[in-house]
């Protein structure tokens, strides 16, 4: 088959799928390559879905798509081994139209985002890997894929093929990640009655709830673990640096049972049943470890140009952006009929215009900063736990008291002197 | 970890999965002297979220039928020892839900 396309795009996912949907829609012919048996069904996310740069691509998807949740709640518990200080915000304007997000399941909602794509008149190919790019002239032409004649051509070539981007590396675009740029990830979903969960988490029907977890979730290492609630299961899971499961030598898996036995989330979860384990890696060196994402014929979208912003557990909605603003670039290049590096890098100008390059630049230190100094995560926070006991358990002591007993358990001047140097470190990173 | 009894073991978290194994390996490992001669954490087995990596006296026992396509072997191997490709396309595993 030596076809030949406007764009390939190699990858369905988030980026992959809005990118194949945009460029169908503007009249371009293109082929999505994925090399599961079904789209998503290589694909792992812990579930939040956010709704506007999903309305970018199709407005009032919400009203059609296997969605869970909407999300009325989002939860933040700072662990310790035996307790926890929990912030939140819970808001009705999140639970109506326009929301803000939901939770979904992967394998669910992508098969329906692809088909739409292809309702669009997107060639979707499943079942197929991409093993190369082709290349000539200096300039990505096609696809060798993994099937008996398998050269298929383009004038663009979009790689979409998430933090595991061998293609964009073959190019040379980045080199192999470090284990300190990516997260690895474990998460199971675990069925549970309807009205259980909505008990559990003081829900109304189709309201949803997101915990995210820090501090003793990851023994103190760098990373995050989370506990969001779909229709009728949960999905939980806990993510840390590469880096730091080699360092203390934890095995992920065991890392998810401390998680599911803490005494701050078995009660949620109890009496559940695991349906589906996951692994999979997530891109979280951020600016830094961006590569080049445009070249002679070729576009990096989403998770496979490093398109995370780990603080906000955020990614689909890069990767929806991304592969948008591709699109639109594509139907540029097509419009004038030049698909050189320097036509097509309008897409990396837009990108890092709007909110995807802003937030990775505001971020730029962020995984550096907390995994260098691991102090934020293993002793402030079960810092934070001690001061909130001392301060909320009535035993006789005035307030006074207490306050002053919290204020000498910081330590010495020099260590105060040390904490209040990490506090404005801190904020300076993520300010 | 001691706490590994109290709950699911990995064994048990792989049942749950379903995966439509290729009849040949995806993974390599590319030299065996390394890993007898040069690794002795043999790390892959320990941070290997599917645990498909198992020490068996002078060699690597590579389960890839269980590989969930992380990546993590690739980049973690303190010595890029291991060679990493995707599996044949629709081989692999295949997530239902997630």
């Amino acid at each position: 088959m030596s076809e030949k396309f406007d764009c390939i795009v190699v990858g369905a996912g988030p980026a992959g799928i809005s990118c194949a949907f945009e460029l169908a829609k503007g009249g371009a012919q293109v082929l999505l390559i994925e090399r599961g048996e079904y789209p998503g069904s290589k694909n792992v996310m812990g579930g939040v879905l956010y709704r506007k740069m999903m309305e970018d691509i199709i407005p009032e998807f919400y009203k059609e798509a296997p969605l869970e949740r909407p999300i009325v709640e989002q939860r933040f518990m700072m662990m310790d081994k035996e307790s926890a200080v929990t912030f939140g915000y819970k808001g009705m304007e999140w639970g109506q139209e326009p929301y803000n997000n939901f939770t979904v399941l992967r394998a669910k909602f992508d098969q329906w985002f692809a088909k739409k794509a292809v309702e669009q008149g997107a060639i979707l190919v499943n079942e197929t890997v991409v093993l190369e790019c082709i290349i000539e002239d200096g300039k990505v032409v096609g696809v060798r894929t993994d099937r008996p004649g398998g050269e298929v051509y383009a004038d663009v070539v979009i790689l979409a093929d998430g933090v595991n981007s061998l293609l964009a590396q073959s190019l040379g675009f980045h080199k192999e990640y470090r284990t300190d740029e990516v997260a690895l990830a474990t998460m199971e979903v675990l069925k549970l009655d309807t009205k259980v969960i909505e008990d559990r988490f003081n829900l109304e029907p189709n309201q949803g709830c997101t915990i995210e977890l820090f501090g003793d979730a990851t023994k103190g290492i760098l990373g995050t673990g989370f506990l969001y609630t779909n229709k009728d299961s949960l999905s939980i899971g806990v993510g840390t640096l590469l880096s730091g499961l080699v360092k203390h030598k934890i095995k992920p898996y065991e890392l998810l049972e401390y998680v599911k036995n803490h005494p701050m989330i078995r009660p949620y979860i109890q009496g559940s049943e695991s349906q589906e384990y996951l692994a999979h890696l997530i891109p979280e060196g951020g600016y830094r470890s961006m590569g080049r994402i445009v070249g002679n014929g070729v576009i990096v979208i989403g998770d496979a140009s490093q398109l995370v912003n780990a603080i906000h557990r955020e990614g689909s909605n890069l990767a929806m952006t991304s592969g948008r603003l591709a699109a639109e670039t594509v139907l540029l290049a097509k419009e004038a009929d030049d698909f050189s590096e320097g036509m097509l890098d309008r897409y990396r100008v837009e990108l890092m215009k709007g909110f995807v390059g802003q937030d990775m630049k505001k971020y730029k230190n962020s995984t550096h900063h907390f995994d260098k100094f691991p102090q934020y995560f293993e002793q402030y926070i079960p810092m934070m736990n001690k001061a909130a006991s001392q301060m909320f358990t009535v035993d006789g002591s005035s307030k006074w008291q207490k306050q002053k007993k919290i204020w000498n358990d910081l330590g010495s001047a020099k260590e105060k002197m040390k904490l209040a140097k990490d506090m404005y470190r801190a904020w300076r990173v993520i300010k | 970890m001691s706490e590994q009894k109290k709950g699911q073991s990995i064994e048990e978290k792989q049942y749950l999965v379903r995966f439509n194994a290729d009849t040949k390996s995806h993974l390599h490992v590319k030299d065996t002297e390394i890993c007898i001669t040069s690794c002795p954490d043999k790390i892959c087995t320990i941070f290997c979220p599917a645990e498909i990596y198992k020490w068996e006296d002078i060699r690597m026992h590579v389960g890839y039928e269980g590989c969930h396509e992380c990546g993590s072997c690739r980049i973690g191997c303190p010595h890029q020892n291991i060679k990493w490709e995707y599996p044949k396309g629709g081989h692999g595993i295949v997530f239902r839900l997630g």
